[in-house]
């Protein structure tokens, strides 16, 4: 992998083009974007998709924003239908209907709904047998699509449409799935945790090196949704700083089984930090708050405990 | 040279699977067509064939990687049966608007409940308005020749559509029978080499695939997709004529067996028509003109066909291996009796529902539907539409 | 049977509509103008630019054009006005007003 030089890889053509529908701010575009300035210029790529936001803003007819191939089949399969794409690709390499000097890189992209809930059965699948693909989960925390709707992704306390903070109710009961760890477990060659950061280096080294690692990799990218986490739209930055600062969401990665931190902040900030960025939270700061709000704290120290240990060992 | 061989109908699929040797084909296993990915997978271990097999986890994700395969430039296919074909059901809608020419080979068996593994027509029946172009084989022969005319249909350029090739689960899929084979390098050059115009993988060229599309072009899209539902039908006749001037065997839309001078027709699909034909030939030696007609096309369906098929006899009797659960007949009775009435066809028809979850039907049984057409038809008595065959009732049938 | 998507609206025929609906083409979205969703512009100040260019990766729209290192004025055509851009700027080189422009 060569150094990464901003200035080198904002110069290269843009392979999301403008004039998708995404919302104002939206962040899944801006991790697709980071993602797809890491294919090498000269190689093609067939990019998939889940349903979801970026899938009906994206392509719809007769608008599409990819340059690329693309292909939408439906919520709960992107793992499987990039499957069979990444196998024809082999079949006709084999065969000699493709020419030979011609690369093809394989690039899924879903939700957290599609990703870690309807599509989760596909993707463990995809992952398994190995396919040379990388899948790519823009994690907003919900069903922002449908209107923000709680997923397993979807953080304790959250108010979602289906977890709505009420007199009985202080949001999500439950705490978030850990699906990069999840797939980790997968053993396969390449798995990272990231978001966006001041310069953008660390989602672009992953994605180089999900994209351009043999075999199955899953890049989990924490993608704010202003819509769904009731932020203003320009603060996009502000709260991925402060998701991994707090280490709500750590960076990492595990290569071929190998945990490591790609950073670890000098000085771990209090969660409520990230918490009181956003509306859906904003219930936890009325009285009587304080208790979730340890309850927050006391379960992102485990996680960030339990990851420190892996990465020691 | 063609040659003689004793195969199932697992067999005889999986054998023509490896003479047209596909390019990729995704699969999970389910009854009673288990057995056809294991013998491509053996066939794919022995260096016999090198499609590229994948391994899915579901059937959902069997259809999904076909579908994924089929948009990059792929020739290929998948196999199910019954639950297997329920799971893809929202893949089969996709792969037939996407207009993607795959195969599916199905093993027909009931739907779950109670979960069963015998045959009827439920999982194929129920997927009949989902886009695909449905074939059924009466028996061994039968599945063999028309999974060689599936590609052949489903690729041409008129229709684009994917094609469903049914046989009879365990019937079919598993009775040994003695079968004529053809060559390799002619099943190979009869279904000839796949070059689509644009796919996935065509490099500079790229292409989009599985739009979200506004109402003002969805409705559009259905029609076109109609459009190519109804030009198939001239495609499968020409490939059925072609098959049958190289293979000199197969048929058209129906198998019309003894219907030219017949009272009473049986209508019937997959392997009850043998049962049929053998009730027909018996009574014919006891003076009654008895005939079947034995439909193989299904999708698109044939209606005008089939009643200037039927015009002249006296009866049908049109018989369902599939409960529609609507309160009066099943999918075929539906059908058929609309392409009647349409095609001002004064025909007296009685729906009747047999072998369900693999239920024997027998000549016997045949025999007495058609016995009861007659009767009625000579009294005047009108008979009770929509009756279960073989059915254990306090009052009997 | 390249496809040009000038000659397809939803006033289109259904011959004129794909088959399959699938676009044979890339990139046809920049013939759709999301810059007329903007309630607020970023004008950019040329004179203030280092070209450090952090605000080029965090557009969601890639409306800030980068050629050979150097970005130039947005692309007003696409731009939504979500403002991440002018909160990336260390030099104050980028400003919000109100309104679409």
């Amino acid at each position: 992998m060569a150094g990464y030089n901003l200035k080198e890889v904002m110069s290269k053509p843009e392979r999301l083009a403008a004039g998708h529908r995404m919302c104002a701010g939206c962040g899944a575009t801006i991790g697709i974007r980071a993602v797809l300035r890491a294919l090498h210029e000269g190689d093609r790529a067939v990019i998939g998709n889940a349903t979801g936001c970026l899938e009906v803003s994206s392509f719809m007819y007769p608008y599409t924003a990819w340059e690329d191939s693309y292909i939408h089949n439906a919520f709960e399969n992107a793992g499987a239908t990039l499957s069979g794409v990444e196998t024809a690709y082999r079949a006709l390499k084999k065969r000699g209907r493709l020419p030979e000097d011609e690369n093809f890189k394989f690039i899924t992209f879903g939700g957290d709904g599609g990703t870690y809930d309807i599509g989760f059965q596909s993707l463990s699948g995809a992952m398994e047998r190995g396919h040379d693909m990388v899948y790519v989960c823009y994690d907003n925390g919900a069903y922002m699509n449908t209107g923000i709707q709680r997923s397993s992704a979807t953080p304790q306390f959250a108010d979602t449409t289906t977890t709505p903070v009420g007199k009985e109710s202080h949001g999500k009961v439950q705490t978030r799935k850990d699906l990069s760890a999840i797939i980790a477990e997968h053993h396969v060659p390449y798995v990272a945790q990231t978001t966006f950061t001041k310069d953008f280096k660390d989602i672009h080294v992953k994605s180089e090196k999900a994209i351009y690692t043999e075999g199955a990799a899953f890049l989990n990218v924490l993608a704010p949704c202003p819509r769904g986490w009731r932020y203003e739209t320009s603060e996009v930055m502000k709260i991925c700083h402060l998701a991994v600062e707090t280490c709500y969401w750590p960076l990492f990665e595990v290569e071929h089984g190998n945990w490591r931190l790609t950073y670890e902040p000098k000085r771990k900030l209090p969660i409520e930090d990230f918490l009181r960025e956003q509306g859906r939270f904003k219930h936890l700061f009325k009285p009587g708050g304080e208790e979730l709000i340890e309850a927050f704290q006391a379960e992102v120290d485990k996680r960030w405990e339990d990851l420190l240990y892996r990465c020691s060992r | 040279m063609s040659k003689k061989d004793r195969m199932s109908g697992n067999e005889a699929t999986a054998y023509a699977i490896r003479q047209v040797n596909p390019d990729v084909m995704p699969a999970f296993p389910i009854t009673p067509s288990t057995e056809i990915p294991q013998m491509v997978s053996t066939y794919i271990a022995n260096g016999e064939m090198d499609t590229e097999f994948i391994p899915v986890e579901s059937e959902h994700s069997s259809m999904s990687a076909a579908v994924g395969a089929e948009a990059a430039g792929a020739r290929s296919m998948t196999a199910t049966s019954s639950c297997g074909l329920a799971f893809m059901w929202e893949e089969l809608l996709v792969a037939a608007s996407n207009r993607l020419p795959l195969v599916l080979t199905l093993v027909n068996r009931t739907l779950s409940g109670p979960i069963n593994i015998n045959c009827d027509h439920s999982d194929s029946m129920g997927a009949r308005d989902t886009g695909w172009i449905q074939i059924y084989a009466e028996n061994n022969q039968e599945a063999y020749d028309n999974f060689i005319q599936a590609f052949p249909i489903a690729e041409d350029t008129r229709v684009h559509l994917p094609v469903m090739v049914c046989q009879d689960g365990f019937i079919t899929s598993h009775a040994v029978e003695n079968i004529t084979i053809e060559e390799d390098a002619d099943v190979k050059d009869f279904v000839g080499e796949y070059h689509p115009e644009e796919f996935l993988l065509n490099p500079g060229k790229p292409v989009a695939v599985g739009p979200y599309a506004v109402s003002n072009y969805s409705m559009e899209a259905k029609y076109n997709q109609e459009q190519a539902m109804i030009r198939s039908k001239e495609v499968i006749l020409e490939v059925a004529e072609k098959f049958r001037k190289r293979f000199g065997r197969g048929f058209g839309l129906f198998e019309q067996y003894r219907t030219e001078d017949a009272d009473f027709i049986m209508l019937i699909m997959g392997s009850a028509a043998g049962t049929a034909k053998e009730a027909a030939d018996r009574l014919r030696e006891r003076g009654m003109k008895a005939g079947v007609l034995k439909l193989r096309v299904f999708r698109p369906f044939p209606a005008e066909e089939i009643a200037d098929a039927l015009r002249g006899c006296r009866a049908v009797a049109i018989m369902d291996r599939c409960e529609s659960f609507n309160g009066h007949g099943g999918p075929l009775s539906s059908e058929v009796n609309a392409a009647l009435y349409l095609n001002g066809a004064d025909v007296v028809s009685v729906s009747y529902v047999y072998g369900l979850a693999g239920r024997d039907f027998t000549v016997e049984t045949a025999e007495g539907i058609f016995n009861e057409l007659r009767d009625a038809s000579e009294s005047g008595k009108k008979l009770t539409q929509y009756r279960y065959v073989g059915l254990r009732t306090r009052k009997g049938q | 049977m390249r496809t040009d998507i000038s000659n397809i609206n939803e006033q289109s025929p259904c011959e004129d509509l794909t088959e399959g609906l699938m676009i044979f083409a890339g990139g046809t979205s920049k013939n759709f103008m999301t810059g007329e969703w903007r309630t607020q512009t970023p004008i950019f100040d040329e004179t203030k630019c280092k070209q450090c260019l952090l605000c080029a990766p965090v557009c969601p729209d890639g409306c800030i054009p980068v050629r050979d290192g150097k970005r130039s004025d947005f692309d007003m055509d696409h731009c939504k006005g979500c403002g991440i851009c002018e909160k990336s700027c260390p030099f104050g080189a980028i400003s919000m007003q109100q309104g679409g422009m």
